[in-house]
């Protein structure tokens, strides 16, 4: 009974008439191997992450080391191949550098709000009413936050730092994905496959392992990929306001802030690192968006 | 009527709740940080008996809760407590900075909200055409740009290669724009400020719209012949209720998370208005702040479940 009720996907799937039937994995796999957007997009994405990590091979000069004589030098100087800030350090192997810092402090906080958030918005979706309330109306206040507000005000308390641009994150993105997988969770409850597991005496941690997580966690991987673009953004923006990451450390947002005052000089150079945040901030909407319509997911708004 | 009187009953008391809680959030937000708020406000060389005489000034003797309760009666009176920098009200001087973010943040919503339901609703009506693939990129490009880089950016290019816009500040005294000079200030933050909502509008009246369309009412409507512009009426009156909810959401997100771009543009809004209070550590104005735009943001989504009601009845639970 419980296999039963296992193997039945949460979609309908388009099927050729008479085939064997493919699993749902199998299917959202394919689809996502016929969508060149997607697959483009995951190697921009594994090329950022790889430069970030082997950053000490990829930069060609050292990210902290400046020189007085060569500051401020344009785009394609010999040398200097996206040009120099202002006090002389090699763009190109600060990106390279400041990649590091600005994908751990943009994922990090998604990956311990999906974590914590999931489990709460799990216990609220299959408890029972009392629990779902006290665990939403808490998860209400802190939605009524917008999020930029939120990662503000706590960062210009506990203090700029690292750890500190985590933990804000982390807690400015728990309410929203505690909403989106009680809501998923919710859905999922109510459906058939779950009543028959449920009648068949299925114990609890069975019917959560097979039949509630597997039809939740594609929901919350598509919500969690785009959740990656706004904290990349807003982890920035914290370095540019001096709330986050604290100089001489190379980090995109601090980068923009330093190079502002450049503007006038050399406008080319201080808008490149808006364009790695771009650059990256784009590749995981377009990401999430591919995997919402390979699993042909509708997300609850 | 009943319903609909129910409906509005039930939201305001659920908004009075979230309200109270935000209050405990603004409020406890200081004391994320252990030991005594006074503690980062004074030099360490401070001599003991000013620090004591401070403690008892600001009530940071009493247990917490005490402080809460005083601070909450006094928040509801519409006295938000005095600057410990600059000695000035808070609230006045909060109305004022909120009275500079809403110059930018009403015309940039208005601004975002038409062009994404315009270019959502064409994009839909010509589903899968070249004009919807460009819209596709336009969205998502909007979304995923780091706004304070493109305000910047939109500098760089009106202001420094192509000066025919003021870089920054408001150009006046501030409050509501009254000369040239001062509307040609607004144009690079409203723009700057608009490509957000314009993303996440757009994307949604585009996918709502395509909802809409597929069910059978307008093959309906066409058959009985009816003018195609009618058509985009009744299916946009049916797209609208989701699109209303987020336009809330984002209203509030313009207003409440404007730090950035003001910071760009020299804009003496709230958000500016925070982030000084930040840097020096005025605790009565960072919480009066973030209790004031919070509550704001809280009214106007309850302000949009009300208008939605309004609209759609089955929004009436």
């Amino acid at each position: 009974m419980v296999e039963i009720a296992a193997a039945q996907p949460l979609l309908a799937l388009d099927e050729p008439q008479g085939a064997e039937p493919r699993s749902y994995w199998t299917t959202v796999a394919d689809r996502l191997r016929r969508d060149r957007v997607t697959i483009g997009v995951a190697i921009v994405l594994l090329l950022i992450i790889a430069l970030a990590i082997f950053a000490p091979w990829a930069a060609t000069h050292d990210p902290l080391q400046g020189s007085v004589l060569g500051r401020l030098k344009p785009v394609g100087t010999p040398g200097h191949l996206l040009g120099t800030d202002e006090t002389g350090r090699d763009i190109w192997s600060r990106l390279v550098y400041g990649g590091r810092l600005s994908l751990i402090c943009g994922i990090t906080p998604v990956l311990l709000a999906t974590l914590m958030g999931g489990t709460l918005g799990l216990v609220a979706g299959i408890g029972s009413r009392v629990i779902n309330m006290l665990v939403m109306r808490v998860v209400d206040v802190f939605y009524a936050f917008p999020s930029v507000l939120l990662a503000i005000a706590i960062c210009g308390v506990i203090g700029a730092g690292i750890g500190n641009t985590i933990l804000s994150l982390t807690i400015v993105f728990i309410a929203p994905i505690v909403r989106v997988t009680e809501s998923l969770a919710t859905q999922v409850k109510s459906r058939d496959f779950v009543e028959a597991a449920r009648a068949s005496a299925a114990p609890l941690p069975a019917i959560i392992r097979q039949q509630i997580l597997p039809n939740v966690l594609g929901g919350m991987l598509v919500y969690a990929t785009s959740l990656v673009s706004i904290s990349i953004i807003i982890s920035a923006g914290l370095s540019f306001l001096g709330l986050g990451v604290t100089p001489p450390n190379p980090e995109w947002g601090l980068m923009l802030n330093a190079l502002r005052q450049a503007i006038f000089v050399n406008p080319v150079v201080a808008a490149l690192p808006g364009v790695a945040i771009l650059i990256t901030s784009l590749c995981f909407n377009l990401l999430s968006d591919g995997l919402r319509s390979a699993m042909d997911i509708k997300l609850p708004s | 009527m009943i319903a609909m009187a129910r409906f509005i009953l039930l939201r305001l008391l659920h908004t009075v709740l979230i309200l109270f809680g935000v209050s405990i959030v603004a409020f406890g937000l200081i004391h994320l940080i252990p030991g005594n708020p006074l503690d980062i406000l004074l030099p360490p060389e401070a001599p003991k008996e000013v620090v004591e005489r401070l403690k008892v000034e600001f009530g940071f003797d009493k247990p917490l809760y005490v402080q809460y309760l005083a601070w909450l009666g006094r928040v509801l009176s519409g006295n938000l407590g005095t600057s410990v920098f600059t000695g000035l009200q808070v609230t006045g001087e909060l109305l004022n900075a909120l009275g500079n973010t809403l110059v930018l943040a009403v015309p940039a919503a208005l601004l975002g909200f038409s062009l994404g339901t315009t270019l959502g609703t064409l994009a839909a009506f010509n589903h899968g055409k070249a004009l919807d693939k460009v819209f596709s990129v336009i969205a998502i490009l909007g979304l995923s740009m780091p706004h304070y880089w493109l305000g910047i950016a939109l500098v760089v290019v009106f202001a420094v290669i192509w000066p025919v816009l003021p870089a920054a500040g408001m150009g006046g005294t501030g409050g509501l724009p009254t000369s040239w000079e001062e509307l040609r200030c607004l144009v690079l933050p409203v723009v700057t400020l608009s490509m957000i909502p314009m993303g996440v509008i757009g994307r949604l009246v585009r996918s709502t719209v395509l909802e809409v369309i597929s069910q059978e009412f307008p093959t309906a409507l066409e058959a009985k012949g009816l003018r195609r512009g009618r058509i985009v009426f009744h299916v946009l009156k049916n797209a609208a209720p989701p699109a209303l909810a987020v336009m809330g959401l984002q209203l509030g997100y313009l207003v409440g998370g404007s730090i950035l771009v003001e910071t760009v543009f020299n804009w003496p809004g709230s958000g500016q208005f925070m982030n000084l209070a930040i840097f020096r550590r005025d605790i009565p104005v960072l919480q009066g702040t973030v209790v004031v735009l919070a509550s704001f943001f809280v009214l106007i989504n309850l302000m949009v479940d009300v208008v939605q009601a309004l609209i759609d009845p089955r929004m009436r639970r």
